[in-house]
């Protein structure tokens, strides 16, 4: 039974009140009206913004009769500009997945067995918080550690930093963007951040060099690039598989995998040694150019031929190409870099190549994204930390900025420097995000205490001790997105319909987590509508107007130098680091240096993985609609080698890799598009969740078969494409 | 007189199936069945590839062979711009029209009728694009009356190479793409 | 190499076209063979065979009821929307071979009723008054015995047509593509008839004469077919490849073995040799020319289903 909630009543406008008590029934501003049950009849559009993924585009759901119909992108949105991508619009099934989380959940039995008891929020609460006061007695609130991916993390951020612990990680840092952003860190002295401040749809050149958009759906980036290919830009894809932006390409480079540093510094070299690179720009803004000009004088093209498979002539005209077009030239550093452990230094060589091209702070380069102006809530202070951050101890890794999840797992594992023995998990599914699930399930072993924050029964919740159920992001409110981008806005979360069960949102969870702690008074605010109003008034901006518009926008402001962006740049130089000192003095290349990939073990092939444009992470499998799409990933083998191993097209296979880990069963795709020498899959598949009944068994897990990593000395990335794989038959 | 039609700028599009996730939500689209869908064409030899990526729906033909064999008068052309419906009250699902389409683009509903895009004619009539235009990300999908020499589409046939699905077969289908 | 995916993956049509099951080839052999056996009976009307006493022929009207009764309900299963099958006699589709084919069955049930009426078997006299009636006032009337003979043969084409016509009206299915077709299934149907009168006759010149009529038959669906074949081998290319199927492709076990070999060549060479009265009449060889009937259609069918335009993948 639907009662009316407190916010149905607040969209009845006063004049519609009173035609309607005339007309014998409650009519609401959008022409919908109450019936007598309590749904509303009609339609009903309430702004919001998406969660299938982290770019938070603003969305607009569509109510029949107060059921979820439909959702589409909303037109004020700068991100979306009112389209969203696939996933975002089947959002919908994410609320009505059959395989959702329910009720909050105790282990019955041992951990991973998925034997659950259903308890009250009190009775979880009440669990969690007297283990977490052990815990703090015994090692101190330091041991408690929190994995958090997404905006819907900062509530409980907030709680854990009140509870008095620093070890807060996301998995984007070590697992999967931290290289990039610290490679751009040590030469313009900034991240690339998120979303990319690449200035696509102004480029007139784009390199994708590893990126596979089209294929990976972030929203504004394929929009743009669309628009980039309407522009008839000039675009070059570097990448092993011929991927959908490949086949919009001018020039594609099926490069060795593992070898890009070598291409990358091929084409510093030829732009370099034409004199074809931004001279004023570099003149201007550049530290130690000479030396870094030195350094890269012997990587030739015909030097980097061998080792990367691409021609000295390619080479040439795809650097000189590059430098037509500059500076909207745009080499793109791409999302995921974690692939061989050295990705700090070779997004250091893409920040490079960008720079000599002088596309950093330029049109078609890389824009300053801006933000409004939005006082934070005035908490009280958090308690000092007695312990330094478990997961980078002595500063091993010295230009690690974030916390390093794996690095948190280490400590849990060994208890050095010091135990960690509760483990806070939300929104990421380790299992599928951290390479070699087998040391995260000893590292759990450890733990006094594991709750997991999910809205699916993910492997990573099936290994828990509590397990906690959201809402989806269509029936809760969100901390204020106020968002760093072309243009500035703030974006507001509201439930758009009531969740189906037992499930609660993240704030409501954090605070009751909180004055279980006795940390109560860190949540002053009684409902988070009450924290929404004291920010946005603070800044001048009405709650109303931004829940009925579910956008405000800000004024536009310089994103480019030569609209009056200070062309600064926080380095130890205050100038673009060609050469690098902070990193010499550390111990590494002051300039990127190449190291050659070990070869594949004969018989087998590399393992490549990516995305798919409908699904997300591993967490949209059992989204009814999303999964009608595409319910099973197949492995792309190269056409050659799968006539030589008499593979056929559609037939099942099983993939084992170096360490003799055998994944599920799965499709071959036997295709043109791939070099012989690696197989792809797409992530997020062959779940082994057994109340992922929707998504059980279906397809291979890249993740199961990243047993191999290596870890990237600059900031303890974890690069995960070593592991090579042979092709099996599938058991019968 | 009016005839509808698309035009498909396979240039852009990325093949990322929001059209057909669109049309899902917006048409209630029963799990299972696709009323549009995407096809990716490859051709040549590692690393020498070309592809083009469709997206791909009924095309609302000219000739309709599916409207021709209906025995009931189920399968119709509707009276505004050429598009060709199903009257789910009058279909006996005999599946003729399944077997007449050379796409393919036909399908039996769970509930018995012969069903497939409808060029969103409900949208369409309040002067809205149809779902999957109206959603794209790339923006490389038009709808639009072809026999309007000023429209978006007819402008975008005559300043592109353009092909049409399975000319030879005759149907006059009103999809073009252009590549 | 071509690479050709879809998302698409829809019952019935993905990854080949599979919407007709074993209910059409039932019924399009069934609807033939009545074709045939109402163009027999009605012949027979004509050249004055009631007057005789003793005939099976007298029969054949009646089982054509329940023969084709027994199609139609085969019909029926097919269609996936069942309660609305009354929509087929709300109009009349004059571009559809499937609306002439209902009517045309409506039409067809008052015309073998007629064709009971003209000699009432002694078995069946005294039972039903009305008909015996109806039946003396067609027998006083010669003339109307004609018109009900060549009403039959006239309604027995058509129905005898216009499955092949529907099929080769199908465009999108290269191999039905084929405007032999409707003349495939009528001399087939004829052939099927003519061994159907064969096998149930106890009359030795109904015996005889059907037996080379089915002959005649045969030897005209050899040719029927060769015509079919060669047609679609000079027609465009996805037509040269629709008659791979069956020649050399995933069909033509069937085609060779049961359509041809023992549902055409085998029982016209033992019924060549029976009516030179080199070996007795058995119900061999008219077993196998309708089982190679019903052979004819279900091959038809499934690989008429398998054959496309070569855009078409359905496969995910």
């Amino acid at each position: 039974m639907q009662s009316i909630s407190r916010r149905k009543f607040l969209k009845i406008s006063g004049a519609t009140v009173s035609l309607a008590a005339a007309a014998g029934y409650a009519l609401h501003a959008d022409g919908s009206h109450e019936s007598s049950k309590g749904k509303i009849k009609g339609i009903q559009k309430i702004p919001t913004y998406c969660d299938i993924c982290f770019w938070k585009c603003g969305a607009i759901a569509y109510l029949k009769d107060g059921e979820l119909w439909k959702i589409e992108g909303n037109p004020e949105d700068p991100l979306s500009r009112g389209r969203l991508c696939p996933r975002g619009t089947g959002g919908i099934g994410a609320h009505s997945d059959p395989d959702r989380l329910r009720s909050p959940l105790i282990r019955r039995q041992n951990r991973g067995e998925e034997v659950w008891q259903e308890v009250t929020w009190d009775e979880a609460f009440a669990y969690i918080a007297e283990k977490m006061q052990t815990i703090k007695a015994n090692y101190g609130p330091e041991a408690v550690a929190l994995f958090s991916h997404g905006i819907g993390g900062n509530f409980l951020k907030h709680t854990m930093k009140a509870f008095g612990t620093p070890n807060i990680a996301a998995p984007s840092f070590a697992q999967c963007r931290g290289p990039r952003d610290v490679g751009f860190r040590l030469t313009f002295g900034e991240d690339v951040s998120s979303p990319e401040r690449t200035d696509i749809m102004n480029a007139k050149c784009i390199v994708l060099i590893g990126s596979h958009l089209g294929e990976n759906m972030h929203n504004t980036q394929v929009q743009e690039f669309a628009d980039a290919i309407q522009n008839r830009a000039s675009i070059i894809v570097v990448d092993p598989r011929y991927s959908v932006a490949a086949s919009k390409a001018k020039w594609y480079l099926p490069i060795k995998p593992g070898t890009d540093l070598a291409l990358l510094l091929a084409w510093m070299n030829v732009i370099v040694s034409e004199g074809l690179y931004d001279k004023d720009y570099v003149g201007k803004y550049g530290f130690g150019f000479e030396q870094f000009a030195a350094e890269i004088s012997s990587s030739t093209p015909e030097w980097a031929y061998p080792e990367t498979g691409i021609e000295p002539e390619v080479i040439r005209e795809t650097a000189r190409e590059m430098a037509r077009y500059k500076p909207a030239t745009l080499v793109h550093p791409g999302r995921h870099v974690t692939w061989n452990g050295d990705d700090a230094q070779r997004s250091r060589a893409i920040a490079l190549l960008n720079a000599l091209l002088g596309s950093w702070g330029r049109k078609g380069g890389f824009y300053y994204p801006v933000s409004m102006d939005v006082p934070a809530y005035p908490y009280p202070e958090y308690p000092k930390t007695t312990k330094p951050k478990v997961d980078n101890p002595d500063h091993k890794y010295p230009f690690a900025h974030e916390t390093i999840t794996t690095g948190i797992r280490e400590a849990t594992l060994t208890g050095k420097p010091y135990p960690v023995k509760g483990w806070f998990v939300y929104a990421t599914n380790l299992i599928h995000a951290l390479p070699n699930e087998e040391e995260t399930i000893r590292a759990i072993q450890n733990l006094d205490l594991f709750v997991v924050v999910d809205v699916i029964p993910s492997e990573i919740a099936g290994w828990a001790d509590v397990v906690l159920p959201e809402s989806v992001y269509l029936e809760r409110h969100e901390d204020l997105n106020v968002e760093w981008f072309r243009d500035p806005f703030i974006a507001l979360r509201q439930p758009v319909i009531e969740s189906p069960h037992d499930q609660k949102p993240n704030w409501w969870i954090a605070k009751r987590l909180a004055q279980q702690l006795g940390l109560g008074n860190y949540f002053p605010w009684n409902h988070i509508e009450d924290y929404f109003r004291q920010r946005l008034s603070g800044a001048g901006y009405d709650y109303e107007e931004l829940k009925s518009k579910g956008i405000i926008r800000g004024k536009k402001q310089p994103n480019y130098f030569d609209e009056g962006v200070p062309a600064e740049f926080p380095t130890p130089s205050g100038k673009i680091e060609f050469y690098s000192l902070q990193l010499q003095k550390a111990g590494f290349d002051p300039v990127p240096k190449y190291t050659p990939p070990e070869p594949n073990p004969p018989g087998s092939f590399r393992l490549l993985y990516g995305r798919a444009p409908v699904h997300s992470f591993s967490r949209t499998h059992t989204n009814r609609i999303l999964s009608d799409m595409m319910d099973e990933n197949e492995v792309w083998v190269n056409a050659d080698i799968a006539a030589r191993l008499g593979l056929r097209n559609a037939a099942y296979v099983t993939l084992k890799n170096q360490d003799g880990i055998v994944s599920n069963k799965v499709k071959v795709k036997v295709t043109e598009r791939i070099r012989p020498d690696c197989v792809y899959l797409v992530h997020g598949f062959g779940h082994t969740s057994k109340a992922l009944k929707h998504a059980y068994r279906k397809g291979a897990s890249d993740a199961q078969l990243i047993t191999r990593y290596k870890t990237d000395p600059l900031m303890g990335g974890t690069g995960m494409n070593m592991n090579f794989v042979t092709i099996e038959p599938a058991e019968a | 007189m009016a005839r509808f039609g698309m035009v498909i700028d396979t240039a852009k599009c990325v093949g990322c199936m929001d059209c057909v996730v669109a049309c899902k939500t917006e048409n209630n689209v029963p799990e299972g069945f696709n009323r549009d869908w995407i096809v990716q064409d490859a051709k040549g030899v590692f690393p020498t590839v070309h592809m083009e990526i469709r997206t791909e729906r009924c095309n609302h033909c000219d000739t309709p062979p599916c409207v021709y064999c209906c025995p009931t008068g189920a399968s119709h052309v509707h009276e505004l711009g050429g598009v060709v419906l199903v009257d789910h009250t009058m279909c006996i699902g005999c599946k003729a029209c399944l077997a007449s389409c050379p796409y393919d683009a036909r399908f039996i509903h769970p509930d018995g009728y012969a069903d497939k895009c409808t060029f969103c004619i409900h949208r369409v009539e309040k002067g809205m694009d149809t779902a999957c235009v109206s959603v794209c990300p790339t923006r490389c999908m038009y709808f639009g009356d072809l026999d309007d020499p000023h429209s978006e589409v007819t402008r975008l046939l005559g300043s592109r190479a353009s092909h049409s699905l399975i000319p030879e077969a005759g149907t006059k289908p009103q999809i073009f793409y252009l590549t | 190499m071509q690479e050709l995916t879809t998302t698409r993956h829809n019952e019935l049509v993905d990854p080949v076209l599979a919407v007709w099951g074993w209910q059409i080839p039932v019924y399009l052999f069934i609807g033939g063979l009545v074709a045939g056996i109402m163009i027999i009976s009605g012949y027979f009307a004509l050249k004055g065979q009631y007057k005789k006493n003793v005939f099976s022929s007298f029969y054949l009207p009646h089982i054509s009821l329940i023969l084709l009764s027994m199609g139609m309900f085969s019909l029926f299963l097919d269609l996936e929307h069942k309660p609305y099958v009354w929509r087929l006699y709300t109009t009349f589709e004059v571009t559809s071979p499937m609306s002439w084919g209902a009517w045309i069955l409506v039409i067809v049930y008052p015309a073998l009723f007629l064709n009971t009426l003209i000699r009432i078997p002694e078995k069946f006299r005294n039972k039903i008054p009305a008909f015996d009636r109806l039946s003396d006032l067609i027998n006083r009337h010669p003339f109307a015995i004609k018109n009900i003979g060549i009403l039959n043969i006239l309604l027995g084409t058509l129905l005898g047509m216009y499955t092949g016509v529907l099929l080769s009206s199908l465009g999108a299915r290269p191999l039905w593509n084929s405007a032999m077709l409707w003349m495939l299934f009528l001399v087939s149907g004829l052939s099927a008839a003519s061994a159907f009168v064969h096998l149930i006759t106890s009359d030795s010149y109904e015996r005889e004469l059907l037996a080379k009529a089915d002959n005649a038959f045969l030897t005209l669906e050899l040719f029927v077919i060769g015509g079919f074949i060669s047609g679609l081998l000079t027609s465009s290319g996805v037509h040269i490849e629709a008659a791979k199927l069956i020649l050399s492709g995933p069909y033509a076990a069937a085609f060779w073995v049961f359509v041809i070999g023992l549902g055409i060549l085998v029982p016209l060479m033992i019924q060549l040799l029976a009516v030179n009265h080199k070996i007795k009449h058995t119900a061999v060889a008219p077993i196998l020319v309708i089982a190679g009937g019903l052979a004819l259609r279900f091959v038809i069918v499934y690989a008429g289903q398998f054959s496309h335009y070569a855009h078409q993948v359905g496969l995910k």
